[in-house]
């Protein structure tokens, strides 16, 4: 009998590296025809709506690169983290917490007609995002406190406190009573890039992120230290790289990322506070970073790839009568298929044969 | 007054019973050196297949036994990706959290404002009306019952049996279990398999016993908390129950302010159990000696006979 057996490659292959992603990607187009299928719709036409139509129209176009600029910033903040194996899982917190700092901001100034209003929201956010991301980064390097169950916890806690402010002190005193802040004024928000289209500059924003990101990683000594001290934790002891230093550094670019992200919701498509201010854009963005490869250019396209996915989730729950819950379901299969189909950079499969009477005499 | 605090007790014990059923089997799976961060998403998964299975069977039972299968067929793909294939251990852990809150609002959107008929407390004739005694020995739910047998049942397995202290063996040391003859792969299977039942048994308590329904996202974190309490129990069974029981009784202050008329928004108390998991974790992982005695050795990294 034939046996199929994973055998350690001596090096990993960058090849199966890069194939991957493809392949976890042709999988969930793969699993969407069966699924759609069962429930009864034609699959084709299906796809075609999940996966073409969300890019049919200028607007359509603007859609997706609006919603892939959070995703984006997330990701390329949390894959320095991740880089140094520092896990925080917290954007979606981080981001609600930039979103609140910022919008703060932008109603404290709503008379005012400065210019800065809106370069203020940002910097405040990003420090919102930061200062939220730094409690599981003080817990970890002080306590030893496991960062993946802080910044969660950190998440609901995030939520409640932007529910409890919507609800009560920063509720619009004329919005009929609805759970909602007042819409902010021009000044405090992102101008429209393209007309026709509802994609803002805060696009340039996560560009610059996804730059920022590479320069750091690829170009900086402290860039290189976190990836020894990801690839190798002992020799980066060792070589004298300060694991504290590493958790802060992962936590708060993490955290400056996620914090922008909400500033540009909350002043772009929203324009207002509101208790849910992100679909899971950051949980979206974990994803986001390991299909990337944890590099900048590849969270940029697996950014827009993601978008793809919020946007033909609604599409199919508009023209399929189709839950849009199904975008979540093919997230966690996308990463699943990731993972799985990893493990050919550092395996190769190896067919054994049993030996026959041949070849053992 | 005395009553009263009967009351409390008994919805203490309800409240913390979710989180038994998914700390244990987080333990037991820990305990084998596996990290399976997907326990959210398991329970989550166990709490639909279970709502569903019961409404459309008209058995609740079948839906209890529904909820572990569904629980457990979940955490076999988190196996298959990590043990079978190698893949990094929280990556897939999270990975799998995401898929079962995907997965579990996709296939329970039918079943969102369904009514159920609860499981409902043991009523052997006459033994609850035994004043006190009476209602905190028998007047519980089954499935309460059945946590506690659980506990006891995992705390033999570790401390007396042999094949517990092979999972330990190979939750310690998988290269000197490997060198001894033991599948270290076969034995993490099981462990794995076993915590996803285990999470799916407390995702089916939560939608026929607790909150007899079913919500997207119902769990609101319970997984992750279970998660937290392996750590604060320092891998050990009694002091998972202690914590549940802890945790159970924070959520319930939340309902126990309101009935008292506390004027305070009910954000604040809502917070109080994730704040209260952030504080426990930082105060008990404090003592690094003590984690690191305790940790399973292996936890969390892949085995590969080959290295």
């Amino acid at each position: 009998m034939m046996r199929i057996r994973l055998e350690p490659r001596a090096e990993p292959s960058r090849f199966a590296g890069w194939l991957s992603p493809m392949v976890a990607a042709v999988a969930v187009v793969l699993i969407g025809l069966v699924l759609f299928s069962l429930m009864g719709r034609n699959p084709w036409h299906a796809l075609y709506v999940f996966f073409i139509e969300p890019m049919n129209t200028l607007y359509d176009a603007g859609e997706l690169v609006l919603k892939a600029s959070p995703i984006m910033l997330c990701a390329v903040g949390l894959s320095i983290g991740y880089r140094a194996n520092v896990w925080n899982i917290g954007a979606e917190g981080q981001l609600i917490m930039g979103a609140i700092a910022g919008g703060g901001v932008a109603l404290a100034f709503h008379d005012s007609d400065s210019r800065w209003v809106l370069p203020a929201m940002f910097v405040v956010g990003a420090a919102g995002g930061m200062a939220w991301a730094a409690i599981p980064a003080f817990l970890r390097t002080r306590c030893n406190t496991n960062e993946i169950l802080v910044s969660l916890m950190l998440v609901y806690v995030a939520s409640l406190i932007l529910s409890l402010l919507v609800h009560g002190a920063w509720r619009d005193p004329e919005g009929f009573n609805f759970p909602q802040s007042k819409m902010f004024a021009e000044t405090a928000l992102l101008p429209i890039l393209v007309a026709g289209t509802r994609l803002n500059v805060g696009l340039f924003i996560a560009l610059a992120a996804v730059a920022a990101g590479w320069l750091f990683m690829q170009r900086s000594l402290a860039g290189f230290q976190m990836r020894v001290a990801g690839l190798a934790p002992a020799a980066a002891s060792y070589a004298g790289i300060s694991s504290s230093r590493t958790v802060w550094i992962g936590m708060l670019a993490g955290g400056a990322c996620a914090g922008l992200a909400g500033v540009g919701e909350v002043a772009g498509p929203i324009g207002q506070l509101l208790p849910v201010v992100s679909p899971g854009y950051g949980f979206a963005a974990i994803i986001v970073a390991f299909v990337g490869r944890l590099h900048p250019v590849g969270i940029f396209f697996a950014s827009l790839l993601m978008s793809l996915l919020y946007l033909g989730g609604e599409a199919a729950q508009m023209h399929l009568a189709l839950p849009s819950s199904v975008t979540g379901l093919f997230q966690g299969t996308l990463l699943l298929f990731l993972l799985a189909t990893d493990v050919f950079i550092r395996f190769r499969l190896r067919i054994v044969r049993p030996p026959t009477a041949a070849t053992a005499a | 007054m005395m009553d009263h605090a009967i009351t409390l007790l008994l919805l203490t014990l309800a409240a913390g019973t979710p989180l038994v059923f998914a700390a244990l089997g987080e333990l037991v799976t820990e305990k084998s050196g596996v990290l399976n961060l997907g326990v959210e998403g398991m329970m989550l998964v166990g709490a639909v297949v279970a709502f569903i299975v019961a409404t459309t069977s008209q058995s609740p039972w079948l839906g209890v036994a529904a909820g572990m299968a569904g629980g457990a067929a979940l955490s076999l793909v988190f196996a298959i990706v990590t043990l079978s294939l190698h893949a990094n251990q929280v990556a897939s852990g999270l990975a799998l959290s995401l898929f079962g809150i995907g997965l579990s609002a996709f296939i329970g959107l039918d079943y969102v404002s369904v009514i159920i008929e609860p499981i409902r407390p043991l009523t052997v004739h006459g033994l609850p009306d035994i004043p006190v005694v009476g209602v905190l020995l028998f007047g519980h739910n089954p499935l309460v019952y059945l946590s506690l047998a659980l506990f006891a049942a995992i705390q033999w397995f570790l401390s007396r049996t042999r094949a517990g202290l092979v999972l330990r063996a190979v939750g310690e040391s998988p290269q000197s279990a490997h060198a001894i003859g033991i599948s270290v792969v076969r034995i993490r299977y099981l462990a794995v398999l076993f915590g996803g039942a285990c999470a799916g048994l407390g995702g089916a308590y939560l939608s026929l016993v607790y909150s007899p329904s079913w919500a997207e996202g119902m769990t609101s974190g319970r997984g992750w908390i279970a998660l937290a309490l392996v750590v604060f129990a320092n891998w050990k069974p009694w002091r998972v129950l202690a914590g549940a029981y802890l945790f159970g009784g924070v959520t319930l202050a939340q309902f126990q302010a309101q009935g008292m008329g506390v004027e305070l928004p009910s954000q604040y108390l809502a917070m109080l159990p994730y704040i209260a998991t952030i504080v426990v974790l930082a105060i008990i992982s404090r003592n690094a000696a003590v984690i690191k005695q305790n940790a399973p050795a292996s936890l969390g990294r892949p085995f590969h006979p080959e290295g």
